[in-house]
């Protein structure tokens, strides 16, 4: 039988299927392949899933869409090396449900923010940029002195978990954890010790400048304190990076 | 000229039609009175207010929400139920399920505002609704899908018009990407908070995968729908190429998908992705200007209508538009192009002038071509629309020349050396310099808007103008205009 573009217009069904070949390939083609090739996220030590506290510091960063104007991805030019550090690695979002890499600077990239600034300059920052930036352009965010809500952060990291995060849940998953982070980071990855965790790190770091309480700031620096500091680029040789891309 | 046939109203189900119509006039004045007031924000901050709901971060999903999904997407079931209707010659099939994608997809829009500015979000550009929403969502366009494809299965012509590929073409494709860049593990069943299955370069990958191809399907492949139908509808034409209309379709719908990657040059993501995504966006330039020759041309013959006509000026300004940011996409794909544009304005002006300049002004074309005909009735006032034409060029002018000069500048200055080779600028030195830009596209955004407001006092006398006329009907005839 001849084929002929008729055929597709007096058959409802017949277009129908043509139709979804025709927009199924590229997603396949593009998408499938990045979960079966093994290059695509580079192999680097250092990199960790975030602590509890860290990670609902994440939480409040979608939830205020500081997505929107700040962008999480640098890339390997001159001038984005000297103004926000080494071009960002797969292998440093790999944690990251969702990733935050983002698509507009109307704020400086903050890829690699964690340990540039103090966390008192961060808690001003927040609270008032104008304060310690006179011409910036960003909200003030006081309402970030308000208590964290953690009561449910073992359920936050259980739905991490799900979606392939290491978080420990057993003996055996902790013993794992061992053996690829060590020990030290090991327990702060336990699903049933996160809140004791959550409090015992704001404690410790102090964030917001008030060891009383356990703010959504101490939650929020905690996470931007960390941002970019996981991988030592001292340690690891550019030509070793450079085949990953 | 709007006189319309009675008997259409009989013969086809106009009802939710003239509701989605309402809906999309409505969402588009909410949307762009957002729109306005975030990019008032960025170059005013103090209307932030310190209030949480309305700052940016979280005001901006609410713009791009209520625009693309509550006027673009009430605009797109408005059109899609009225060609296929009278394309087919069938009555719209489907019952129940018809009301049922009304009332869905206007608490889908309303739900994720109202999430958004309560600080749940998925954190995934014009995907940000939660998952309770976007399962509505799932639901509500499987039944759109039912009945469209109901419907063109009870025509009375044995051809599908090419109106309706094209509509097809967009309800399974966001069919498609809403499912796959959705996927995400619930933190439990009473909280809307999630977290996406994939992650890093992979989630971006699906996530861009699904941003292009909401511009891609959602807002083009839709609204050439809606311009095979009322262009030639219009001018009183038939489609200047039948041929060129088979090709632009299947190469717009196969390439399409393959360019999101053009969102991820230089980063993590891995090289032959972003190039595959380069090599395409630069070939999609072909069956872009390939349709928006075919919808130019097809006022061939009927060029002064442009003169006294300002519903097909909309629709022939549209199609300019089109073409301009389809050329400006593919450009903006060259990596080195891209080095400097991304994370720019740049990228804001070029959606806007395919979101505003396309998208925008060939709904307002079709819209002004369907009130009367829906009404039963002549539009309220032609020199209204007019008046909404020339705010809405200004506007969209002002807009993209402001985006722009800030874009490029700030490009350039993010990567300008001084003579000992360190950085030229501070960051907030590219802020600073931003500040008069900023303020001018908001000032473009207000008069888009004004215009969208006269649009909306035209619609509701037009409406007006209807309902009090179908009350004297039978004993006098509507009024020469």
């Amino acid at each position: 039988m001849k084929f002929t573009h008729e055929i597709l217009e007096t058959n409802a069904g017949i277009l129908l299927i043509a139709t979804m070949v025709a927009i199924s390939v590229g997603g396949l083609v593009e998408i499938a392949p990045l979960f079966l090739i093994d290059d695509t996220v580079e192999k680097v030590d250092g990199v960790r899933p975030y602590t509890p506290l860290e990670s609902r510091g994440r939480d409040i960063y979608i939830r205020e869409g500081c997505y929107t104007c700040h962008s999480q991805m640098i890339r390997p030019f001159r001038d984005e090396q000297l103004r926000y550090g080494h071009y960002s690695l797969a292998a440093e979002s790999k944690y990251d449900h969702p990733f935050q890499w983002g698509s507009k600077r109307t704020g400086p990239d903050l890829a690699r923010v964690g340990g540039k600034y103090s966390n008192e300059w961060h808690v001003q920052h927040l609270i008032q940029p104008k304060s310690v930036v006179p011409e910036s352009v960003m909200p003030n965010y006081p309402w970030l002195m308000s208590p964290l809500d953690y009561s449910d952060v073992a359920a936050r990291l259980r739905a991490l978990r799900t979606t392939g995060v290491p978080y420990s849940n057993s003996t055996a998953e902790y013993e794992a954890n061992v053996k690829e982070f060590g020990t030290e980071v090991a327990e702060t990855l336990r699903i049933d010790r996160a809140q004791a965790n959550l409090v015992a790190q704001a404690q410790a770091g102090n964030y917001d400048g008030d060891r009383t309480s356990v703010t959504e700031m101490d939650a929020l620096v905690a996470y931007l304190q960390v941002l970019g500091t996981m991988v030592d680029f001292s340690k690891v040789k550019p030509e070793d990076l450079v085949k990953y891309r | 000229m709007a006189a319309s046939n009675p008997a259409a109203a009989e013969q086809y189900d106009y009802e939710y039609i003239k509701k989605f119509t309402v809906m999309a006039i409505v969402w588009a004045v909410v949307g762009m009175a957002v729109g306005v007031y975030i990019a008032s924000e960025l170059a005013w901050p103090f209307l932030n207010f310190d209030i949480p709901y309305i700052t940016f971060g979280r005001f901006r999903p609410v713009h791009t929400g209520a625009v693309i999904f509550g006027f673009g997407g009430s605009a797109l079931f408005a059109t899609s139920y009225y060609v296929v209707q009278r394309t087919c010659q069938a009555r719209l099939w489907g019952g129940g399920l018809i009301p049922f994608t009304f009332w869905g997809w206007q608490a889908i829009i309303v739900l994720a505002a109202l999430s958004y500015v309560t600080g749940y979000s998925q954190g995934r550009e014009y995907a940000e609704m939660e998952w309770p929403i976007d399962l509505l969502i799932e639901v509500v366009w499987v039944a759109y899908l039912a009945i469209f494809v109901g419907t063109l299965m009870k025509r009375k012509q044995p051809h599908i018009y090419v109106a309706n590929w094209f509509y097809v073409s967009f309800i399974l494709a966001t069919a498609l990407l809403h499912t796959f860049n959705n996927i995400a593990v619930p933190v439990g069943l009473f909280t809307l908070k999630s977290y996406s299955l994939f992650s890093g370069a992979q989630d971006a990958m699906t996530q861009w995968w699904y941003g292009h191809n909401a511009v891609g399907f959602f807002l083009t492949a839709a609204f050439l729908g809606m311009m095979y139908y009322f262009v030639p509808k219009h001018a009183g034409r038939p489609v200047y190429s039948y041929r060129l209309s088979i090709v632009h379709f299947w190469a717009l719908s196969f390439m399409y998908m393959w360019v999101g990657t053009h969102h991820l040059h230089w980063t993590a993501l891995p090289d032959w992705a972003s190039t595959l995504g380069a090599t395409f966006s630069i070939m999609l330039l072909l069956p872009s200007w390939g349709g928006m020759i075919n919808g130019i041309m097809t006022l061939s013959g009927a060029w002064d209508k442009l003169r006294t006509d300002y519903v097909m000026r909309f629709m022939i300004v549209a199609l300019s538009f089109y073409g301009m940011s389809t050329f400006e996409g593919p450009l903006m794909s060259l990596k080195d192009v891209n080095a400097l544009s991304h994370y720019t304005d740049w990228t804001v002006g070029h959606v806007h002038s395919g979101a505003l300049g396309w998208v925008a002004m060939i709904s307002f074309g079709s819209l002004y071509h369907m009130l009367p005909r829906l009404w039963n009735t002549r539009l309220y006032s032609e020199k209204l629309v007019g008046v909404h034409f020339w705010l809405a060029t200004v506007g969209v002018l002002l807009y993209i020349v402001a985006m722009w000069i800030s874009g490029i500048s700030q490009g350039l200055m993010w990567r300008a050396f001084d003579d000992f080779g360190n950085l030229q600028y501070s960051f907030v030195e590219s802020v600073e310099a931003m500040h008069p830009f900023y303020a001018m596209r908001a000032i473009g955004g207000m008069f888009f808007l004004s215009g969208m407001c006269v649009m909306a006092y035209n619609a509701y006398m037009t409406i007006r103008q209807g309902a009090r006329e179908a009350g004297v009907a039978g004993r006098t005839a509507p009024a020469a205009a």
